[in-house]
């Protein structure tokens, strides 16, 4: 594996700071809410409030809400071109190759319901480098904002994605 | 539903239940499925030896579903979480028993909201704290 002194590259300095184009979901139905429950909840049966609107209507909620990780924007199309992410079977990797999932810090505002369309947009806060246990490793910082159709706040993320 | 928790109900040092789960492939793979996550290290040992973590392993996010789910089924349903942080310090590997859950640190009432905030965390059964972090609660209040 070749040393490198640096995983920033230069598309990087340019996104810096940078809102990119907004992204917006399809409806979210209720079996896309009901199945991500059953997912996360596995093998447990999910709470009521996530797929059963007779119970629901009796909260505070009116209805049916997705849980607050539910991702409106899982499964899109156009699919667009596959390119794997973190190492891959068979392949020698690459130094900055390997991705993790740093953590994030969420702030939430409206419930995501069926019928739902959110929007979007993210940009490339800040990045710093060190050596940890990996050698060389990045620590990139990502912003997302989620508004719903109403143009309500939905969710805010900063998430920390670290590759070495 | 759990019973519905009030703000009057909490006290600072209380330890809220732990969300338990033994995870592999059952749990990683329909994650994967909901959430479009199809990746190599997550599915095949030999790509999570080759990222050097010694075989296949969970995703950080269902961690972070895990406390959600612990939270949520402490405050009950009429209750809002508004805020949640968690850095991944350790991997969720194959097998492990992860238990998500926490700790309350402070409550206080601010512009007419009664706040509820939290240590939490994701030990697993070496009782390593694999995902430190912070949560904020909304409860409703008896009076």
């Amino acid at each position: 594996m070749t040393e490198v002194d640096t995983l920033v590259t230069p598309e990087m300095e340019e996104r810096k700071g940078v809102w990119g184009t907004e992204t917006v979901s399809f409806p979210v139905s209720e079996s896309d809410i009901r199945k991500w429950a059953i997912a996360v909840y596995w093998p447990e049966t999910p709470p009521r409030l996530y797929w059963d609107g007779e119970y629901a209507r009796t909260t505070r909620w009116g209805g049916i809400v997705a849980p607050e990780d539910f991702n409106p924007f899982a499964w899109p199309v156009p699919t667009g071109t596959f390119e794997p992410v973190g190492a891959v079977p068979g392949q020698q990797n690459q130094r900055g190759g390997n991705l993790l999932n740093g953590g994030q810090v969420d702030t939430f505002g409206a419930r995501i319901r069926p019928g739902d369309v959110i929007t979007s947009r993210t940009r490339l806060a800040r990045w710093e480098e060190r050596y940890g246990r990996n050698g060389l490793t990045l620590f990139t910082y990502i912003e997302t904002e989620w508004r719903n159709q109403n143009g309500e706040f939905v969710k805010s993320r900063v998430a920390t994605v670290i590759r070495y | 539903m759990g019973a519905q928790l009030y703000y009057e109900d909490v006290e600072i040092g209380q330890s809220i239940p732990a969300f338990v789960r033994e995870t592999d492939f059952m749990n990683w793979n329909r994650y994967a499925a909901i959430n479009d996550e199809f990746v190599y290290i997550h599915m095949d040992d030999e790509a999570g030896r080759a990222a050097g973590q010694g075989g296949a392993f969970g995703m950080g996010n269902l961690r972070w579903a895990y406390v959600l789910n612990a939270l949520r089924s402490w405050i009950g349903d009429e209750a809002e979480i508004r805020e949640l942080a968690l850095q991944f310090r350790s991997i969720n590997h194959k097998n492990d028993v992860l238990r998500a859950g926490g700790v309350v640190t402070e409550k206080r009432k601010e512009n007419g909201e009664n706040i509820v905030i939290l240590d939490v965390n994701v030990l697993n059964q070496n009782d390593e704290k694999t995902a430190p972090g912070r949560a904020v609660i909304l409860l409703p209040s008896r009076g």
